[in-house]
């Protein structure tokens, strides 16, 4: 030990301890001997009243509005905060009962000692002001306002979709929320949520042990004003909207109708529909478990989910593949003996002129022309085999948007189905089958099934002469842009000049001067086309369909309707669509076509169906 | 022979400062625990929270400790300036690549990781130093060698200042406990802790109450220097007749003189008088003493003056922010208060673990790292607080007994780095939670949340238990 300073450990030792010692006592004055802190503590209690933003509004297209919000309030309870209180008083301003108080009171500090739990949801003003002014007595409690959703049109239940409160699996997936947020459960208040929601905000007061307010926390320092949700333009027409419900009431089926130059949606009418006031609130609960037990089954939307098979207006599809293949040509025809017969296999077929070319086999509806012609399709032996030849053909169904989402802005859309060669392999072994065994899907059945919407949106392309817009119902979103997804055309595999021999067969469906399968749906000056299907359902009555487009050229409206167990085409699907049509272009139904009108909104098949209504669902 | 030397290391290795340290990181684990509860994510190894993110620094720090352990100490002897050079060199970059955080850049942010150089520069300049002053042709009076030792200290200081970040810079100036054990004369150390002292009260202490404390200071300091217990005593009794008579005389006099006014001239009459005794009996430190009486008067007073008319408005609120005032929109120094009631709460046993709602509901700002004394102080009490400080009380005496067994000035030298580094940090961080020290972020080392900390700390201790370790074989 060479160093002189080595004695400096000690001072240096006693400057470490000297410090120590003197925050010691000033932690034992601080901690043991003044009481003031505790009590400032106690005193000390912060409230985090969160700031709901009010939603966004609904309007469509026109500007009507479809949805806003009204003031609603919750009594929310933080657990950490509360202090023993009169149950009885606060039961008899709330009008609950003491078990009600315990279990929500056990739920809330189950799901956290410090944050607010919603106590009791939504009471009125009238209470709200009464507990007000008694509020002190219940520390720990306090008003949180919250908005409900208001609509001034009982319409477009499903389109519009509600609103509840998110549960656990959405808190995961989205930490942004905390129980007892409000979130759009289905439709457009699930896809546009976080267009709606706004951003949530916050403000921090100071409570003392009285729960009376003291004051903002730190002059407010940490609160965030909430930001109310964007307003929204839907590209629905509320009046047609409306008409469609109406002529849909007491059927089931949907009807899908398409602005074709823009992919708009101008109307998705899906029935029996629901009441949207139904699911707000307090009466949600009971009403969803109401609805939900209903067998015609009002919250399922037809619309996109439901799976149909696309009956004889799939004809127009392989119409134009067949053409595109050249296996044929616009002049082509076909003799028609009134029935189309393979060995033991024979598909009837209506009487009608014969021979028919495109255009007249389309107006007609003649099976026998297009099983001759997708049967010739599959066989060609350019292909090599049959099931290079259906590949070719399924490509082909498949670039009209069907077998997949169409991606519309709706959640749970369905897909439908557009059988592979797989499938068929399955059944009958891997090229051991023949074109007869899936000639079936010349007319549009067997394994094939479309959603209306997807219907809707071939109808549009066929209007637009080969291509699409994703169906989308946003047309507007204030302070941002809508996905550019829903500007890009999306082509068809088909050229363009053959949609014409296909569109004057849709023209002479309705038009036609020796026969159209669909003149009912004739409207004065309007030119429409249309293609009748009748939708062979193995569980039932047929459905009757029918796709349709006006005015022939710059088409602003196409559509595609369903109406379960109606029969034929022409019966319900094709008037129903017409006058969809005139309601929209026209704006009224001609004096001339009101016994029309009447009889569609008469027509009833849900009360003659009630027995096996709940076998409907496919 | 490999084999025989490692197996000495681990059995050399002081396995009491190990435990301590783990049971303080621990503590800090829990504390940071409890400070960022969330109910949602209630798991203490929930990565996506600052608990679960700390185990992992924790694990890294682990890690690294052993790899100090298993590194050839003559490493650190070697490459010391290298070190030095390279932290300096970070120092500069960060000024240019580092990312703003609460307007000082002071952090690299690598990814998820974000690294703070200033951590590592205490280190760097430790190891420097007891690489500088441990060769044995250095005095430390030589002016040659107490300039270049300030050289190595004060340009970290500059480069951390310009990010900027006080409280990390201010931590240097602990070196000079270390210049003091190594023979600096204990005046420097002194004046040193007593303008720091002086310079915060200033601002924060009326000037009255500031005279009167220079004075009793002054008076303690000639009663020090008179060394002798019988003249001790008749000092004290001619102070205490001076200054009663200088009261009397204002009393009978009746002057409208404030009362703290009419103290301080007593005892500044007092101890003049006990000047001019202790000078005229040749007492020799007495003049030094009354230099330092007025020059703490006019540092005192050229503090204010500074402060008031030649710094710039934003240079006075960074300083204000420093002090505690300026973030405090309730009027008085709002998070000393908030720190302090939350310690106060806690009582004697404290309101128990994760029930504390002063740190629960965010009255106290950066509860997990500055702050986390707070939760302590709160949720374990009197008790819970006297333990920690225990276990700090243990660790630096310990590292004392370590440093002080060294055979190589170079490893005493740089343990006695490490305690004041320690030390500093330990005062600074809860001197400010209980409101006797103005608010400097530094965080109390092993408990604050945050990896760059922790990492720094580590490596600091274990390659002095690596020294230490290898004590018998290391000699220069």
């Amino acid at each position: 030990m060479k160093d002189h300073f080595s004695d400096r450990k000690y001072i240096i030792g006693a400057m470490i301890m000297l410090p120590v010692l003197f925050f010691i006592i000033r932690l034992f004055i601080l901690q043991v001997l003044d009481p003031s802190y505790q009590l400032s503590a106690s005193s000390n209690v912060l409230r985090n009243v969160t700031q709901y933003p009010s939603r966004g509004l609904i309007y469509d297209r026109t500007g009507e509005l479809l949805v806003y919000n009204e003031p609603a309030y919750d009594l929310m309870v933080v657990p950490a905060q509360l202090a023993p209180f009169d149950t009885a008083e606060f039961c008899s301003i709330l009008e609950i009962d003491k078990e009600y108080v315990d279990t929500e009171i056990a739920r809330a500090r189950e799901y956290s000692r410090f944050r607010s739990s919603v106590f009791l949801k939504q009471i009125s003003a009238l209470t709200y002001a009464v507990l007000q002014e008694k509020m002190y007595k219940f520390p720990g409690f306090y008003v949180q306002p919250r908005t409900l959703r208001k609509y001034p049109k009982d319409i477009a239940a499903h389109i519009l979709g509600y609103v509840g409160e998110v549960d656990r699996r959405m808190i995961e997936e989205n930490p942004g929320y905390v129980m007892g947020d409000y979130i759009g459960i289905t439709g457009v208040e699930k896809t546009y949520e976080e267009e709606l929601s706004g951003e949530k905000g916050v403000s921090r007061f100071l409570v003392d042990v009285h729960n009376r307010v003291m004051g903002s926390y730190q002059d407010g320092r940490f609160d965030a004003p909430a930001v109310v949700g964007n307003d929204i333009t839907l590209s629905l027409d509320a009046s047609l909207q409306a008409y469609g419900e109406k002529l849909m009431q007491n059927k089931i089926g949907s009807i899908v109708a398409i602005e074709p130059s823009t992919g708009e949606i101008l109307s998705l009418v899906s029935t029996p529909t629901y009441h949207p006031e139904l699911l707000v609130g307090r009466v949600r609960t009971r009403n969803f478990r109401q609805l939900s037990s209903d067998t015609l089954n009002p919250l399922f939307n037809r619309a996109l989910m439901a799976h149909y098979p696309a009956g004889s207006t799939f004809k127009i599809v392989n119409g134009l593949i067949a053409l595109q293949e050249g296996i044929i040509d616009d002049v082509t025809s076909q003799t028609c003996p009134g029935h189309y017969t393979v060995g033991r296999l024979t598909i009837r077929c209506r009487h009608h002129v014969t021979p028919v070319a495109m255009a007249a086999a389309i107006q007609v509806s003649c099976n026998t022309y297009f099983c001759h012609i997708f049967r010739d399709l599959l066989d060609h032996p350019k292909y090599g085999s049959v099931t290079a030849g259906f590949n070719v053909w399924r490509d082909h169904v498949r670039s009209f948007g069907l077998g997949e989402r169409l991606d519309a802005d709706f959640p749970n859309e369905l897909r439908g189905f557009v059988p592979p060669a797989t499938y068929y392999d399955r059944f009958y072994g891997e090229n051991r089958w023949r074109s007869l065994q899936v000639v079936s899907l010349a007319l549009g059945q067997g394994e094939l099934s479309v959603t209306p919407i997807q219907m809707a949106n071939i109808t549009a392309a066929i209007a637009n002469r080969g291509f699409y817009i994703t169906p989308h119902i946003l047309k507007d979103v204030a302070n941002s842009d809508i996905d550019p997804e829903f500007r890009e055309k999306k082509y068809t595999t088909i050229d363009s000049i053959w949609f014409e021999p296909v569109i004057e067969g849709m023209y002479r469906a309705v038009h036609g001067p020796d026969g159209g399968t669909a003149r009912i749906a004739q409207v004065q000056g309007l030119d429409i086309c249309g293609k009748t299907g009748t939708a062979e359902n193995p569980h039932g009555d047929d459905h009757s369909v029918f796709l349709a487009f006006a005015p022939r050229n710059n088409p602003q409206i196409a559509i595609a309707v369903y109406v379960e167990n109606a029969g034929f085409g022409a019966t319900m699907a094709a008037p129903i669509a017409s006058l969809m049509i005139e309601k929209y272009l026209n704006g009224e139904i001609a004096g001339n076509r009101k016994w029309l009108e009447q009889r569609m909104l008469e027509a009833d098949f849900i009360n003659r169906l009630v027995a096996d209504a709940d076998e409907q669902e496919n | 022979m490999q084999m025989n030397r490692r197996i000495n290391i681990w059995r050399n290795l002081d396995w009491l400062t190990v435990i301590v340290w783990l049971v303080l990181l621990i503590i800090g684990w829990i504390s940071i625990y409890s400070a960022v509860y969330d109910d949602a994510h209630s798991s203490i190894f929930d990565t996506s929270q600052r608990y679960g993110k700390q185990l992992i620094w924790m694990i890294a720090a682990v890690v690294i400790a052993f790899s100090v352990i298993l590194t050839d100490n003559k490493l650190f002897l070697f490459f010391s300036y290298f070190f030095y050079g390279f932290t300096i060199l970070l120092l500069i970059a960060v000024l240019f690549f580092g990312t703003e955080v609460n307007s000082s850049q002071s952090w690299f942010q690598f990814g998820g990781i974000q690294i703070q150089p200033a951590e590592f520069a205490k280190l760097a300049t430790a190891l420097a130093l007891a690489q500088f002053l441990s060769n044995t042709k250095r005095k430390i009076h030589d002016p040659k060698v107490l300039v270049n030792t300030s050289f190595i200290i004060l340009l970290p200081v500059m480069l951390i200042l310009l990010q900027p970040d006080v409280g990390s810079s201010l931590v240097f100036f602990s070196f000079l406990l270390v210049l003091y054990r190594e023979g600096l004369t204990g005046w420097v150390l002194f004046f040193f802790i007593l303008f720091c002292v002086l310079s915060v009260l200033a601002l924060l202490m009326n000037e009255i109450n500031m005279l009167a404390l220079l004075v009793l200071t002054s008076f303690a300091a000639i009663v020090t220097v008179l060394r002798n217990a019988k003249l001790t005593i008749r000092g004290l009794l001619i102070f205490a007749a001076v200054a009663g008579i200088v009261i009397l005389f204002f009393r009978l006099a009746g002057t409208d003189i404030i009362v703290d006014l009419q103290l301080v001239i007593a005892a500044a009459a007092a101890s003049l008088v006990l000047f001019i005794i202790s000078a005229i009996g040749r007492i020799s430190n007495a003049p030094l003493v009354l230099g330092f009486l007025f020059t703490a008067i006019i540092y005192t007073y050229s503090v204010d003056y500074v402060f008031d008319n030649v710094l710039m408005p934003h240079q006075r609120s960074r300083i204000n922010i420093v002090l505690g005032f300026e973030d405090d929109p309730l009027g008085q120094s709002y998070n000393i208060n908030q720190s302090k009631i939350a310690i106060g709460s806690g009582g004697l046993t404290g309101r128990g673990f994760l029930q504390g709602t002063q740190t629960k509901f965010n009255f106290v700002p950066e509860q997990s790292t500055d702050f986390i004394f707070c939760t302590i102080g709160e949720e374990w009490g009197f008790t819970g607080s006297l333990v920690l400080l225990a276990l700090f009380v243990l660790l630096l005496l310990r590292l004392l007994y370590i440093a002080e067994r060294q055979r190589s000035s170079y490893a005493r030298i740089y343990g006695y780095s490490v305690i004041a580094i320690f030390f500093t940090h330990l005062v600074v961080n809860i001197g400010m939670t209980i409101g006797v020290v103005p608010v400097i972020g530094i965080p109390l080392p092993f408990i604050s949340y945050g990896g760059s900390s922790l990492w720094a700390f580590t490596i600091m201790l274990f390659i002095l238990l690596r020294f230490d370790a290898a004590r018998m074989e290391f000699l220069r």
